[in-house]
């Protein structure tokens, strides 16, 4: 059953004519401001002082968050179980992190004036082609975009156009981002081996290990999460969505019909590659680091696992999935790290067998219930 | 290396142990006092002199000479406080275990503190080597004979040419007759002589190909010539034996991944379903293996043969429950089978590390399975890989032969080609996907069985596997054995070609990209289903 489609001309403004993307932002934007008054204003030593750590935990799983929100895009409109977006977050954030290394320019532990530590270590002599231009910020911020875009674009026009779907897509893209973590931890590559990418100083010109800095990164997050939501909502409920949802549940009636199935598939594989990508840009910045180890097949389905938690097929259940796991992990890996791999296996196992429509469609359920209900006393009372 | 040793010496001592051996004296019952005094002459602390001491008992005709010489080199030659020589037998833990030196008397157990050690330097370790390796050509034991003879080759000179000529002639092994003679021919290509070269021609052994190196560089030319072409025949019969080798290697890596993928195959084809957990039944298999191996001490060899059908059964249980407390509830719905068996992929992996332990455990090797069978000097083929190989095409004609003969194999295939149709039929679909479910899991135990003789047994065993056999399972294409077989062999064959000038991440990069781009030629594989099977 499909929802009516909200009233509006505007395509992209269509989204705040909807009841849940209202609740959504308002919920989001509260946490956001709830947040920084608690840091701010409250004075340090309060009980309900959020420190500064906790401020930059919450911005990374914000930025998991918009991650999720890119993988419910492809996995629950489109049908497409990526088990590969971690490559395209990791991309994002090696983009990122590469703006940053330039930036340290000559205060690293080898004071070169234009090569990163880990080259001046391995005796390269200059900057390897694809380092030129990062020392800009546009161009780096382009590139968290274009960068994980371009790969989806290949990647999506080669597996879309031989229609490659289901099991095999899965087994395909879980196959990328595999390759990409073993190129990745090679120091031929040039993106720093098994240790990444790290040792960042400032953003912008703001220093990263200052409390402002974080906060504001964090606020960061926060928005471009409402407008990553905002986006894919606008995609969702256009005309283009719903040729994306008929593909998921029939795709060869879709193209017996005439649509090139192909082509809806690619545009939104590559919008969602690019939200991953600037998912990770905003989470190298407040973590510190990045090394091939967000790459890893472990890493990209445990994104899935998130959006499954929350509700597959409405975007802010992933939400709602990203912050739990990441919350349980850590409080788990802080108390007792022997039994996260339990509680994660067994989240996959009971969320797929028990709970198909998440945490969401338990919230739906009970809104049904409550109105159901609503209804039977009015009729009772007329 | 050891160019420095004095052959002359050697020489002298080797002529002196040919007349020793043919006089056919008796057991050295020589006087210890003389004996004592070579002994004592080692306790100095020139290491020339040392040098010279051993060749002094070297030129003795103590029979004890070898012990003596094998304890100097091993460190177990040392001297009480009182004075006397012994032999430690075994210098592990605090006390030794020690007899006399010069009458093999046991004299019980001495603290390392009351042991005074001979030291020796790496050129007195070399002389001692090859002081040992001459005086094993006269030991009775062919396989020390063997082993010298090895040695000799490219450390002869002219004045050893002679003794070594007599002892061909007296020789019965083959394999060291052999040796002998190409250390002969060594010396003699080498000098530049024609009939050096002439018997070295066809010798694939590095040293040979040394020797003829110098001898194509010689002063006269048609000797040079010569070296020349049986050196560029040598090149190319090289290059075939590193082909086969690379060929074994990628047989061998490619049966791995037959035996890992197989069991895949089968579950997938039948059910549509991808099981993720498959890599970790696997490792229960190894870890079978481990635990047959704990529980008969001393007995890898019957252990292992043990564990096949165990790792088969414990992986069979084991993914029979999976099958019913998970996988039936999630009928139809593959993309979630793929997440449910990963989690459980997860909680098995977890147990092991939480029950035994996060480290690698240790499988032995039986005897008749490790070292490695010698073809040629240039190839030698590693014996556990060969059986691994040979198991392989076992499990994969024991398979052929359940999917082709038998009633739970027609009803396999049934059920793979149209579900709907072989239930109507009174196939009952749902025991037929519990028993290819165990089918599958018992053959990813085998698989585990195998591996635990070829990688560490650890709780990754399994994870490192995983995308390897989907990649096959994809290339073969679904519900195929012959597509596995085909595809996994030809993977690890490509992998192993790859390897040399790509290296090995590498290799596995572009191996991955190569399947990414062959499925848009063939989305569903080498050998696809055809008809109506291929839909859905």
């Amino acid at each position: 059953m499909m929802p009516q489609l909200p009233s509006s001309r505007f395509w992209l403004t269509r989204p705040f004519g909807e009841r849940t993307t209202q609740v959504f932002l308002g919920v989001l934007f509260t946490a956001l401001l709830v947040v920084t008054v608690l840091h701010v204003a409250v004075p340090q030593g309060s009980p309900l002082h959020v420190n500064a750590y906790t401020v930059n935990l919450f911005g990374k799983y914000l930025s998991y968050a918009l991650l999720a929100v890119a993988v419910d895009l492809v996995w629950g409109y489109l049908g497409i179980l990526s088990l590969g977006h971690g490559a395209f977050f990791a991309i994002g954030g090696y983009a990122m992190g590469m703006y940053l290394m330039r930036q340290i320019g000559d205060r690293g532990t080898y004071g070169h004036p234009v090569l990163p530590d880990f080259m001046v270590f391995l005796n390269w002599e200059s900057l390897p082609w694809y380092w030129q231009g990062f020392d800009m910020a546009w161009f780096a911020f382009a590139m968290v975009l274009l960068a994980p875009g371009m790969l989806a674009l290949v990647f999506g026009f080669l597996a879309f156009r031989s229609r490659v779907t289901g099991v095999y897509l899965s087994i395909i893209t879980q196959a990328l981002t595999f390759a990409l973590m073993l190129a990745f931890f090679r120091n031929e590559m040039g993106f720093g081996g098994n240790n990444g990418l790290t040792d960042f100083r400032e953003l912008l010109g703001f220093n990263l290990r200052s409390n402002d800095t974080r906060l504001g990164l964090f606020l960061a997050t926060g928005v471009a999460l409402a407008m990553g939501y905002i986006l894919c909502r606008a995609i969702v409920t256009s005309k283009l969505g719903r040729v994306c949802v008929a593909t998921r549940d029939a795709e060869a009636r879709t193209r017996f019909i005439g649509y090139r199935v192909e082509r809806f598939q690619l545009f939104v594989f590559v919008v969602s590659a690019m939200l991953a990508g600037l998912a990770g840009a905003l989470y190298v910045p407040q973590v510190g680091i990045i090394n091939p180890s967000e790459f890893s097949p472990l890493f990209s389905i445990e994104i899935v696992l998130w959006v499954a938690l929350g509700g597959r097929a409405t975007l802010y259940g992933a939400v709602i999935g990203a912050i739990l796991v990441n919350y349980a992990k850590t409080i788990f890996t802080g108390v007792m790290p022997d039994a996260w791999l339990f509680a994660l296996g067994a989240m996959f196992v009971l969320v797929t067998v028990l709970l198909p429509k998440g945490v969401a469609g338990l919230l739906r359920k009970r809104r049904r219930a409550v109105e159901s209900d609503n209804a039977g006393t009015k009729e009772a009372i007329a | 290396m050891r160019r420095f040793l004095s052959w002359g010496f050697l020489c002298a001592v080797l002529l002196g142990i040919t007349l020793n051996v043919q006089a056919q004296t008796g057991p050295g019952t020589s006087d210890n006092d003389a004996a004592l005094e070579l002994l004592e002459a080692l306790d100095v602390d020139s290491y020339r002199d040392k040098g010279e001491a051993i060749t002094a008992i070297l030129q003795s005709d103590d029979e004890r000479a070898r012990d003596w010489l094998q304890a100097l080199l091993d460190g177990r030659l040392q001297r009480t406080g009182s004075g006397r020589f012994v032999v430690v037998l075994d210098n592990a833990g605090r006390n030794w275990p020690v007899e006399d030196a010069l009458t093999h008397e046991p004299l019980g157990e001495m603290s390392r503190r009351e042991l005074d050690r001979i030291g020796i330097n790496n050129a007195l370790r070399n002389q001692l080597r090859s002081a040992i390796a001459v005086v094993d050509l006269y030991s009775p034991s062919v396989e020390r004979r063997r082993i010298s003879a090895e040695r000799l080759l490219g450390e002869v000179d002219g004045e050893l040419v002679e003794p070594i000529n007599e002892l061909i002639a007296e020789e019965d092994d083959s394999q060291v007759r052999t040796r002998l003679t190409q250390a002969v021919a060594i010396y003699r290509a080498e000098q530049g002589e024609m009939e050096g070269v002439e018997a070295l021609t066809g010798s694939l052994h590095p040293r040979a190909r040394v020797a003829l190196g110098r001898a194509a560089h010689g002063d006269d030319p048609v000797v040079a010539d010569a070296a020349r072409n049986a050196l560029a025949s040598v090149e190319q019969n090289l290059k075939i034996n590193r082909g086969i080798e690379t060929l074994y290697f990628g047989l061998s890596l490619g049966s791995v991944l037959v035996l890992a993928a197989i069991g895949l195959a089968i579950t997938f084809g039948v059910m549509g379903v991808i099981n993720m957990a498959h890599g970790e039944l696997m490792m229960l298999g190894a870890y079978t293996t481990w635990m047959m191996q704990q529980l008969l001490p001393g007995q890898p060899g019957l252990a292992l043969i043990l564990s096949i059908p165990a790792g088969f059964l414990v992986a069979a249980l084991v993914g029979v429950a999976i099958e019913r407390s998970v996988i039936q509830f999630l009928k139809g719905r593959p993309l979630e089978t793929l997440l449910a068996t990963f989690g459980i992929s997860l909680i098995l992996q977890q147990l092991v590390r939480t029950v035994i332990s996060p480290l690698n455990r240790t499988v032995i090797t039986p005897e008749w399975m490790s070292g490695s069978l010698v073809i040629n000097d240039a190839l030698s083929l590693t014996i556990n890989r060969m059986v691994v190989l040979g198991f392989a095409l076992v499990v994969f004609a024991g398979l052929v032969l359940i999917m082709r003969r038998t009633r739970l194999g027609l009803e396999v295939r049934a059920v793979t080609q149209n579900r709907a149709m072989a239930r109507s039929m009174g196939i009952r679909a749902t025991r037929v996907d519990i028993l290819t479910f165990a089918l599958g899991s018992g053959v990813a135990g085998l698989a585990g069985v195998a591996l635990s003789q070829l990688t560490n047994v650890g709780p990754n065993l399994g994870q490192n596997y995983i995308i390897d056999s989907f990649m096959v399972v994809v290339f073969g294409g679904v519900g195929n054995l012959w597509g596995t077989l085909v595809a996994g062999l030809s993977l690890g064959v490509i992998n192993q070609i790859l390897e040399p000038w790509a290296g090995a991440v590498l290799a596995k990069i572009i191996v991955l990209v190569f399947i990414i781009l062959f499925i848009q030629k063939r989305p569903r594989g080498l050998f696809p289903q055809k008809g109506r099977a291929a839909e859905g």
